[in-house]
């Protein structure tokens, strides 16, 4: 495992993830007909939020909210640093199950509903992690992020149902409508702010910069099905990108059960056929 | 220079007002003047807002709301009342339901009047009240309290 | 690597262990002062715990140990005893007028006669009772656990009569019966003679009947009868096997039976999964365990999580070299994967404390189930760290909630609502246990992580792979909506944890640290006890690679650390409502609404009872196992009529 990389994204995915937020929003605008803040502008607001007076609802909640960022922080870095691909996606879900938590400290309404729909979406969105690193394994023989990412296997023609089914979940994680059930990005509301309603300044701020984290993870992610070529790589995740924000844009948000629902069976339907498929092949193959 | 001038979030509140101020708040965040490009953003969520704007002259059902949100707002927090009604009740100053004014129960920094106000006039007020932040925030860090009161007489007592 | 000696040695850890708890259980049985009890049963149990290590400290390193015990007179005991147990249920089933067990107790009893008297059984056979690493982890389990929560069962008795003055006091009967089930459990454990292996079964199944239906009232003695007959239709499985093997020469021990393979092997294997799958409550048969949980929660921690229901899938793990590859095997997979996945779901719509604890852990032994069925050795790896795993995590939790409920009075999710202010230490420990079962980088996930390898490289592991993908999704639902009502902070509530008794608080502790230790020294278990075995069996071992156990210690080191944090914040923040719309609440979450009108805010958790409803997943659940168990049935019998 490298640990030089690990340090690299512990320092620089912030940067780089608050660059992507910022451009984000300008795109957004421009989408909307209008001018939009600047490119810099989500460091302008979490430098803010840390400029804020520190108040709770209740003291644990920070606790919860530090070990989210901090296992957020964690998966990302054992992901660059080319770690076990499963153990990336089950740290992750310990920093999500962190962040739930803190949700439910507060014992608001609109947080304790948020947190139950943000549950929702950690069952909606999980299985076809795991099942896109089943199949990344299975082509590449290796659950080892270095091993997939210097692999010369064109995974994305091997998994493009696998690929498609972590797309579309891919709306649900970096927040955006239709799927951003629990809580939204800026400018958004639903539930008020939903799992974020009770936290407030340099908290929020510090949810504010995991998020970043995890965007880059994401487009890491993304970034592996193409692998064999880093320069279509890099394309292909600046098309995926703009398609999110296109969606976003376009979509109203759907209720729980239909994003729950469609992603299960959506993720469900490619995920099989997919393996099948690899299993097939790689009977074949040997 | 704070980022509370480069990133001020604001809380909209509708006191009993006619929805008139309302409707040109809300033309602010439209792409015809487009708040965003200064960063502002509108959460309905008072701990996460900055700037608490308000419209409305207050009555009996709503006075404690107006309160309890300006309690929720974390500091530095800036108040801008919108149009008339906000300042001093407007056209409807005399009447036995209203307050009169949001400045009776919660300080006020920036008084936007109008009826409605002009979206052009409610962004003035905004940009000058994040002059306003800048200074609370520099209050906040070197120590002086500075830290108005809420006119809790006022608010027990009930409408006049 | 064994001699004489040393056999001597061994042979009385094993035996002790098996005849002392019985002793202990004749002593309990014969005292009725409240103090003597909890002596006896202390004393007891510590022993039990200490020979149990001392067995794996006198074991490090040598393999497979047989003991060459006559089979004369103890088999003759057995069947003795055997058929009084079988009286006693008739006598039972007169009694409360059920058919289905006279029935089934009638028929296993003529088949066990036809076994004794009708066959002539081949080789007579020598080794009897054996260790080896597999035993020694089921040992531990039985000796520790089941030791601390007999421990535990005092106190917990005490106040249950206390509160429940209603129900007759037969703690007596009580306890006599649960340290005969210990004893049976060892006997189990260490049993290679296959009929012996049965009555140790039989005595496990007579236990738990006895124990659901303690409190004898008719809730209680219809569960006990569900279980009971469930249990018995496994048990004329069981016959079933023992029979074939005599009238086909297989010979009854378990060791030469496993080297034999083909199919005289595959299907005793097969009648002897079916029953281990009742014990173990799948699907179809999971709702005696969901029904069992009127039982004192000693029972239900100790038969229906930890110990008994295990028994279930260690005869599987132990025949899964047989059933590796086979179409009967994966059949048994397939309903140990389907159970998993609806299990876990059922478990999301349960707002009952122990039918959630009940479901979760018919899910995780569908997951050992299905392990077993495919039978590699990274399949049974996998196995057996669950299985270890699972028996903390899942005590931990049963006397937890027994705890907070003789507190609180409630065994509602909903009512738990805030406990981390009310009974801090034990809503802790909860969070610990429940951790355990889902959470990075404690046990259960290192077992599922293993499952899925396994899984992958399993042939036509697909569909496993994508049941665990979709069913390990759900377990986080549960889990986590039930940790966030523990650990919100409501307004402030009276302490409910002074009354909590000092021996509750020990047995409580003890498995918390248990469970920590358990994951940090997985590493350890897997290369002295599981490896060994392993290779000795497939000749291959798998192994988690080093520097993923020093990532997990760091994230285990982290959330012990990060707590910490805490102190640190409760200085200089001001504290705030939530936020309510702008209504002003009080610290009770009352506000004024519409009207002038007080009310009240209560927040609960999603049960989605129209997606995840007991009825709705059974109706799936409950025709597809049949259809499995069915085609199952078929090609073995198929196999075994050509034979």
């Amino acid at each position: 495992m490298s640990i030089i990389y690990a340090l690299l994204f512990l320092l620089l995915a912030p940067v780089a993830g608050g660059l992507i937020a910022g451009i984000d929003r300008r795109i957004t605008a421009r989408m909307q007909g209008r001018v939009g803040p600047p490119i810099l502008q989500p460091f302008y607001d979490v430098g803010k939020l840390f400029e804020k007076e520190k108040v709770v609802v209740t003291n644990s909640q920070n606790f919860y909210v530090l070990c989210y960022l901090v296992f957020i922080a964690l998966s990302g870095a054992l992901f660059f640093g080319g770690g076990d691909l499963l153990l990336v996606i089950f740290a992750f879900t310990l920093a999500h199950v962190f962040l739930v938590l803190g949700a439910y400290a507060s014992n608001s309404p609109y947080s304790h509903v948020g947190a139950e729909r943000e549950l929702i979406q950690l069952m909606a969105c999980e299985p076809i992690i795991i099942l896109a690193a089943v199949g990344m394994y299975m082509v590449t023989k290796s659950f080892y992020v270095a091993d997939i990412a210097a692999s010369n296997i064109p995974l994305i023609v091997f998994i493009p149902g696998l690929f498609a089914g972590f797309i579309y979940i891919l709306t649900m994680k970096l927040r955006k409508s239709p799927f951003d059930l629990s809580t939204s990005h800026h400018a958004h509301q639903e539930l008020v702010k939903g799992v974020t309603t009770e936290f407030s300044g340099p908290t929020l701020g510090s949810i504010e910069i995991a998020h970043w984290y995890e965007a880059i993870f994401l487009l890491g992610f993304v970034y592996l099905f193409f692998s064999w070529s880093p320069v279509i790589a890099v394309i292909a995740i600046i098309i995926i990108y703009v398609f999110e924000i296109l969606i976003d844009n376009t979509f109203a948000r759907v209720k729980w059960p239909l994003a729950l629902k469609s992603s299960w069976l959506i993720t469900a339907v490619l995920g099989i056929l997919n393996l099948t498929a690899l299993y097939i092949i790689g009977g074949f193959v040997k | 220079m704070t980022y509370l001038s480069k990133s001020p979030w604001l809380l909209h509140y509708n006191a009993s007002s006619c929805n008139g101020c309302d409707i040109e708040i809300l033309a602010c965040l439209t792409p015809m003047y487009d708040v965003e490009r200064f960063g502002i953003i509108n959460t309905g969520n008072p701990k996460h807002a900055d700037i608490f704007v308000v419209t409305g002259s207050i009555n009996e059902e709503n006075k404690d709301v107006l309160v309890n949100l300006y309690e929720q707002i974390p500091d530095p927090k800036v108040v801008v009342a919108i149009g008339i009604c906000a300042a001093s009740g407007g056209v409807f100053r005399e009447c036995y339901n209203v307050m009169g004014g949001i400045d009776k129960l919660i300080p006020v920094d920036v008084y936007v009047p109008g009826c409605a106000a002009r979206p052009e006039s409610i962004i003035d007020g905004i940009v000058k009240s994040l002059g306003i932040l800048e200074e609370k925030r520099t209050a906040m860090v070197t120590g002086v309290p500075v830290k108005p009161e809420i006119n809790t007489a006022v608010r027990e007592a009930g409408t006049e | 690597m064994s001699n004489k000696l040393l056999e001597g040695f061994w042979v009385d850890l094993v035996f002790f262990l098996i005849l002392f708890p019985f002793i202990a259980a004749i002593v309990l049985l014969l005292i009725k002062a409240d103090n003597m009890r909890s002596a006896v049963v202390g004393v007891s149990a510590l022993l039990i715990a200490a020979v149990s290590v001392w067995l794996l400290a006198a074991y490090a390193t040598s393999g497979t140990v047989f003991f060459p015990v006559s089979p004369e007179p103890l088999g003759e005991l057995m069947f003795l005893i055997g058929m009084g147990i079988a009286i006693f249920i008739l006598y039972m089933g007169v009694r409360y007028k059920n058919n289905i067990a006279i029935a089934l107790t009638l028929i296993q009893s003529a088949m066990m006669v036809y076994f004794e008297f009708g066959i002539s059984h081949g080789a007579v056979p020598e080794n009897n009772f054996f260790v080896d690493q597999f035993s020694i982890i089921m040992a531990l389990i039985i000796g520790i656990i089941g030791s601390l929560i007999c421990v535990y069962a005092v106190s917990y008795m005490k106040d249950f009569h206390h509160h429940h003055p209603e129900h007759k006091d037969r703690r007596r009967t009580f306890f006599f019966i649960m340290f005969v089930f210990l004893a049976a459990m060892f006997g189990l454990v260490f049993a290679n003679n296959l009929a012996w292996l049965f009555f140790f079964w039989e005595v496990t199944t007579l236990s738990s009947f006895l124990l659901i239906g303690y409190t004898r009232t008719d809730e209680a003695i219809k569960n006990s009868f569900l279980a009971l007959n469930m249990n018995l239709l496994g048990g004329l499985a069981f016959a079933g096997a023992l029979i074939w093997l005599a009238s086909t020469g297989g010979g009854m021990e378990l060791d030469k039976l496993i080297a034999t393979g083909g199919i005289i092997a595959l299907v005793p294997a097969v009648l002897i999964s079916f029953a281990g799958i009742t014990k173990s409550a799948q699907f179809p048969f999971s709702s005696w365990l969901v029904g069992a949980m009127v039982a004192p929660t000693p029972v239900s921690a100790l038969l229906h999580s930890s110990t008994m229901v295990k028994a279930g899938v260690y005869v599987m793990v132990r025949f899964a070299p047989v059933l590796q590859g086979t179409t009967p095997g994966y059949m048994i997979a397939l309903v140990g994967g389907f159970t998993f996945l609806l299990a876990s779901a059922i478990a999301i719509s349960q707002s009952n404390a122990k039918k959630v604890l009940a479901y979760s852990t018919i899910a995780n032994l569908g997951l050992i189930v299905a392990c077993a069925g495919i039978g590699t050795y990274e399949a049974i790896w996998a196995a057996i760290l669950l299985i270890i795993f699972h028996a903390v995590s899942k005590s931990l939790l049963f006397l937890c909630v027994g705890t907070v409920e003789h507190q609180i009075g409630s065994r509602d999710i909903e009512d738990m609502n805030g406990l981390i202010t009310r009974m801090p230490k034990v809503a802790v420990m909860m969070l610990i246990g429940m951790a355990g079962m889902f959470l990075a980088p404690f046990g259960m996930l290192i077992s599922k992580w293993a499952a899925i390898r396994a899984f992958i490289d399993a042939p036509y592991g697909v569909i496993f792979v994508v049941i665990l993908a979709f069913g390990s999704a759900l377990t986080v639902f549960f889990w986590a909506k039930w940790m966030g009502r523990l650990i919100s902070v409501p307004p402030p509530a009276e302490d409910a944890e002074r009354r909590v008794n000092r021996t509750e608080w020990l047995v409580l502790s003890f498995l918390a640290g248990l469970m920590v230790l358990a994951t940090v020294l997985f590493p350890l278990i897997s290369s002295y006890l599981v490896e060994p075995w392993l290779r000795a069996i497939y000749g291959q071992v798998t192994l988690l690679a080093q520097e993923n156990v020093v990532i997990m210690l760091i994230m285990l080191f982290l959330l012990m650390v990060l707590p910490i944090s805490m102190l640190y914040y409760r200085k200089d923040h001001r504290q705030l409502k939530p936020y309510m719309g702008g209504m002003t609440t009080t610290s009770r979450m009352h506000f004024t609404g519409a009207i002038g009108i007080d009310r009240e805010v209560t927040l609960g958790n999603y049960y989605l009872e129209s997606y995840f409803g007991e009825q709705k997943m059974s109706k799936i659940g409950v025709p597809l196992c049949v259809i499995l168990l069915a085609i199952m049935f078929a090609g073995v019998a198929v196999a075994g009529l050509m034979h």
